[in-house]
């Protein structure tokens, strides 16, 4: 077991250096001169110099991409071109939103989902199949921050409900406030995630109840929901969790729209921020940190399998 | 005393799209306490539809009982509601399955997996389950229960799984046992363990057993009485020794007649030219871990034989036994370990593909699986002609060979055109001998060629294997686990356990003086032993 | 043995992949909707205003008088800058699809089948995979400059990884196929076996996977378009418009809400052939839905 996680980890190696030397490659491989491209339209050959300077684009690229490398290693993620502050100093001032926001996501996505996959699979054919499937379609279609406005223009602006835009920190500003400014934000980014996970366990739930040890359970005369939740679901788990873990990817791409949309002083923004800005160096520091994230939090749940199934021993 | 299951006038018909309107037609049979009925058929005869019927496990969305009525202890099962149905099992009938290895829940120790049929039925304290699954474990003779309780599936083996259901199904004690080819997925000597304790436990508790079989065999060794099925009738029943000694329906006939004798038929020594040989060839799976971690299997230890032309070679072995490794690793199909693989003159053990394309023409494989061995987007015709184009004949010539090789095999050659999924089982096994045969090889591998096949249509196409044989002067390499099928066909057999051939001889020797324990673990096993080979000796 | 060998029910001849698609309610409607929005798409322009055309006395007007769906802050005529954003919509969604499943497909067999191939392609994917898709793109737009060819290629490359992996899947199940077997015994040579054996059976799910992916590529488009890092704003996509739209967003919901509609349908028209393809052509959730 010990040897298998040493194993998993030393493999992420490889895919996080490939990532790195993506990013790397991106910047050098692009079009034109990088730094004139950072710079901006009206830079003068001052700056354009000093940004040549501050990536270190002028030394061979090999050395260019070890150096790097090496700094990644002990946590440099690099330098703000225009604030002139660490990468990982201004990540660390706008992770809490950002963070939280993705954690009642998944929560409440789950949650849901889980719950309607496994009725719609049950029922597979029925009508609440029917609408299940809908739901989860019409998920995959409608465009996140549309989705947004939506939900802004219906509960904010018409029903007063809820507030339009903003965040409010739970730590210092109270859980209330917090939650009345999340709910929107919430609700708005759970939709393609219900749509997902949902999508997943139904189809998973449906494979599963054609195992022969459901035939078996039903032969020894167990009750129908006890059949679902004993042994089918206990089954299907392992998709369920993976197809979550993958889409973590997608989770962050729609932190991005979600804060935007709702103003929410988060990653997403300081993303926005940057590309207005050309600040390439926190475009790239971002991306690291985010595929990190994606990385770990994919390897925790692989090794989650062999507690959910007890074949996937290490 | 009436009957426990008694099961009248039953009919249970098929959607509108089905070949046939009805799964079963008009089916009237009763099983006693204290004695095994068993229902035997091919596939299509309808024999499992009826047991998974009494039990109400049938595919409900395709299946519907419309006439009929099956009375268990004198209830009608067709008209009680879904928990009274739910009671009933496990309480007054259990069921045990066809596959151990997927029956039980992979993610529960299978302690608590026997222990839940308690907690559904009883309001036993969880200290007193335990010491009735403990109980139930022992009565199975599955060794070391308390350590086993806690035990996943997939850490036993499949005789053990079937132990395990076999305790989960018996432990509230039923009346009623149906049993739907429980050993047709188990090794020969597994399969004979298991009848017995079905036996063993059926005479202690006198209930009635349902049993559900294909295999003559079995029937022999296992029935009180005996069902016959063909497309969904009964076509005749009758005490076991009536069935099997006088049989009267023709079908009856039939079936027993193709069951393959375990007296080999006399042969003479084949002299023809060596055509395939294999020297000290080993395959091993696995390998050592950067850091000491996995493991080595020997799947191939040291075999060595000869083919000549004319003869046949049977290779026999239970699952795990290494005989698949061995035409694998001859064919090429994965590359061995170490040792020689002569085809005629040439090592091919260690050649690299492009050099062994040329050699590939000179031996020819036949799988099991006859669904799997076609491309079901390629018309037969296009599948026969691949090999020999590929080896420079041209498109008509090979059509014309595939044409000739289509009759030889037995089949029209205007089905040339067709696609394989029009085709049966026993018809796709022709055509895949037909492919083989276009490559005009020396050497023809049967990887368990007709394993996957019924009985009748066994028989035939061992006599088509024969036939080729003789005609092209093959040498044939025939892999088996069924010791009737190789008595019948081989001049010599190899027998293989783990990897390791532990005897090698004159078929008709091997069948009258084993020599090593293992073979004659295995001759014994042999379901029907006693009751066929009386008569056909 | 016993019920394994039951022939399963098949009709007679074999129909072809389109013929089973199209007797697919869900690929039918779904479809026909899709034919409409590319009329429209195609044709539309012909018959609506400028949606260049900036009118100062009609700004910010309501669906209406001027215009079926009102005008945005400079007077354009909404309706008919969502009529001409179709085009572009599709453009991508289309060139996405088509692109990433050549390149995935190629990858998959050659990953699928080589096996000292498949570590390092795979583990690159699985790098690519951990990327966020927009982020992603939205680097790489910012960096090579936006037009639509960029656009389309920061959209392709996140999608390459599943694309390559679901190829993969299959080859690596169908190699182990007796009749693939068969064929190697027959001597066929690799690439013949790739051609002839393995690549038909991918067709099939790429067929699924490419709706999928249309999808995504339109909703990513529009999103690029919104975040003001896609197609350059002068032309009017719907992720254009619906950016435009959002300074006014209390005061003219219309702006943002008719391109999103326009969008919603035409992705969801996509995704609903999508899974009315799934449910047709692989056989193995066909089963499970009968």
């Amino acid at each position: 077991m010990l040897y298998y996680i040493f194993k998993r980890v030393l493999m992420t190696i490889p895919v996080m250096v490939i990532v790195a030397l993506f990013v790397f490659l991106m910047l050098r491989l692009s079009p034109g001169d990088p730094a004139a491209v950072i710079a901006g339209d009206y830079a003068t050959a001052e700056d354009v110099a000093r940004i040549r300077e501050q990536l270190g684009l002028s030394e061979p690229i090999v050395v260019q991409f070890t150096k790097w490398l090496g700094q990644l290693a002990q946590g440099d993620l690099g330098t703000s071109i225009f604030s002139n502050k660490p990468v990982a100093e201004l990540i660390a001032q706008r992770i809490e939103p950002t963070m939280l926001l993705a954690l009642t996501t998944i929560i409440f996505s789950v949650l849901v989902a889980v719950p309607l996959g496994t009725l719609a699979a049950y029922r597979a054919g029925s009508w609440i199949d029917r609408v299940v499937m809908l739901f989860s379609v019409g998920g995959f279609s409608v465009p996140v921050f549309v989705l947004g406005y939506v939900l802004i223009y219906i509960l904010s602006l018409n029903l007063k409900l809820l507030p339009v835009q903003g965040y409010r920190s739970p730590f210092t500003e109270g859980i209330g406030p917090f939650f009345a400014h999340i709910t929107l934000p919430t609700l708005t980014l759970s939709v393609i995630f219900i749509a997902l996970i949902a999508r997943m366990t139904r189809a998973s739930v449906i494979e599963v109840l054609e195992e022969d040890y459901v035939r078996t359970a039903r032969a020894k005369g167990q009750s129908e929901f006890k059949v679902l939740m004993r042994h089918a679901l206990r089954n299907a788990a392992v998709p369920i969790i993976t197809v979550i873990g993958i889409g973590i990817a997608l989770l962050i791409g729609g932190v991005v729209v979600t804060e935007s949309v709702f103003n929410i002083p988060g990653l997403g923004r300081l993303v926005l921020d940057a590309v207005l800005a050309r600040d390439y160096p926190i475009i790239q520091g971002l991306i690291l940190f985010f595929s990190f994230i994606y990385i770990v939090l994919n390897l925790l749940i692989d090794l989650s399998y062999s507690l959910l199934d007890p074949r996937i021993r290490y | 005393m009436s009957p426990i299951l008694d099961i009248r006038g039953l009919t249970v018909s098929l959607p509108k799209q089905a070949d046939r309107p009805y799964a079963i037609k008009d089916i009237t049979f009763s099983v006693n306490a204290g004695e095994i009925v068993c229902v035997v058929g091919e596939s299509g005869s309808g024999k499992s539809v009826t047991s998974f019927t009494v039990m109400g496990l049938h595919d409900k969305r395709a299946l519907t009982p419309v006439a009929g009525e099956i009375l268990l202890q004198g209830e009608n099962i067709l008209n009680a509601s879904d928990a009274k149905i739910r009671r009933m099992r496990g309480e007054k009938m259990a069921m045990i399955f066809q596959e151990p290895m997927t029956a039980l829940n992979p993610v529960a120790p299978v302690g608590d997996q026997i222990g839940e049929m308690l907690e559904i039925h009883t309001n036993l304290s969880a200290s007193k389950r335990k010491a009735k699954v403990l109980q139930a474990m022992r009565d199975v003779h599955l060794p070391d229960p308390e350590k086993m309780y806690h035990s996943y599936p997939h850490q036993l083996s499949g005789g053990q799984r079937q132990r395990i259901v076999i305790a989960m199904s018996l432990v509230l004690e039923p009346v009623l046992l149906i049993a739907d080819e429980p050993t047709t997925a188990l090794d020969v000597t597994t399969q004979a363990q298991i009848l017995s304790l079905i036996k063993e436990l059926q005479e202690r508790r006198g209930m009635g057993v349902l049993f559900i079989t294909h295999d003559f065999g079995v029937v022999a060794d296992i029935a009180d009485r005996v069902v016959v099925m063909q497309n969904g009738e009964i076509v005749e029943q009758g005490p076991v020794d009536q069935v099997l000694g006088a049989p009267e329906h023709p079908y009856t006939k039939m079936l027993i007649a193709a069951v393959p004798s375990m007296t080999p038929p006399e042969r003479e020594e084949v002299t023809g030219e060596t055509a395939l040989s294999a020297t000290r060839l080993n395959k091993q799976y696995g390998h050592k871990g950067l850091f000491g971690g996995g493991r080595v299997v020997d799947a191939a230890n040291d075999v060595n034989f000869i083919v000549r032309r004319g003869e046949t070679l049977g290779i026999v072995g239970e699952s795990g036994s290494g005989k698949s490794t061995v035409a694998r690793c001859v064919m090429r199909l994965i590359d061995p370990t170490s040792g020689e693989v002569l085809i005629g003159d040439t090592d091919i053990a260690t050649l690299r593909e492009d050099k062994l394309r040329p050699h590939r023409r000179d031996i020819q494989i036949v799988f099991q699986d006859p669904y799997r061995s076609l491309n079901p987007r390629r018309t037969v015709g296009q599948s026969i002609t691949e090999g020999p184009v590929n080896f420079g004949v041209s498109q008509a010539e090979a059509l014309d060979r595939a044409k000739r090789l289509m009759s030889i095999v037995g089949l029209a050659p205007e089905a040339l055109d067709r696609f394989p999924h029009q085709f049966s089982g026993g018809q796709r096994q022709r055509i895949c001998i037909a492919r083989a045969l276009a490559m005009e090889p020396m050497v023809l591998i049967a990887d368990e060629a007709v394993s996957a096949l019924d009985v009748s249509v066994q028989a035939q196409v061992l006599d088509l294997l024969e036939d080729v044989r003789d005609e092209f002067d093959l040498a044939m390499l025939f892999i088996t686990h069924d010791l009737r099928v190789a008595a019948q066909i081989c001049d010599r057999i190899m027998v293989m356990r783990k990897g390791v051939v532990v005897e090698n001889g004159p078929t008709a020797e091997v069948f009258s003086n084993p020599q090593h324990e293992y073979t004659k673990a295995l001759l014994a096993a042999a379901p029907g032993h006693g009751t066929f080979d009386k008569e056909s000796a | 043995m016993a019920e394994t060998a039951s022939p399963a029910p098949q009709a007679a001849a074999q129909p072809s992949i389109w013929r089973i698609a199209l007797r697919n309610r869900s690929v039918f409607w779904g479809g026909l909707i899709l034919v409409i929005i590319a009329l429209i798409a195609a044709f539309g322009s012909f018959f609506t205003a400028d949606p260049m055309d900036i009118n100062p006395m009609g700004r910010l007007k309501p669906p209406g008088d001027f215009g079926l769906f009102g005008t945005d802050q400079l007077g354009r005529d909404v309706f008919s800058r969502v009529v001409n954003g179709a085009r572009i919509s599709l453009t991508v969604g289309t060139a996405v699809a088509v692109i990433s499943i050549v390149i995935g497909l190629f990858l998959g067999l050659v990953a699928g089948y080589f096996r000292y191939m498949d570590a390092v392609i795979m583990r690159v994917m699985d790098g690519l995979m951990s990327i966020p898709a927009i982020l992603l793109a939205i680097a790489l737009i910012s960096l090579s400059g936006a037009t639509l060819l960029t656009v389309v290629t920061a959209i392709v490359i996140p999608e390459i990884p599943r694309v390559v992996r679901l190829v993969r899947s299959v080859v690596l199940t169908v190699r182990e196929e007796p009749y693939v077997e068969a064929a190697i015994a027959a001597g066929t040579r690799t690439w013949l076996i790739m051609l002839r054996h393995v690549l038909p059976n991918t067709i099939a799910p790429l067929i699924v996977q490419a709706t999928y992916v249309c999808g995504s590529a339109m909703l990513t488009e529009a999103i690029l378009g919104f975040l003001g890092a896609g197609i350059p704003p002068e032309i009017p996509s719907w992720g254009n418009i619906m950016s435009e739209g959002r300074t006014f967003f209390q005061l003219t919901p219309w702006i943002i809400f008719f391109p999103g509609a326009a969008l919603a349908v035409t992705v969801l028209a996509v995704n609903i052939v999508g899974d009315g393809l799934r449910d047709s052509l692989d056989p193995r959730i066909a089963r499970t839905m009968r």
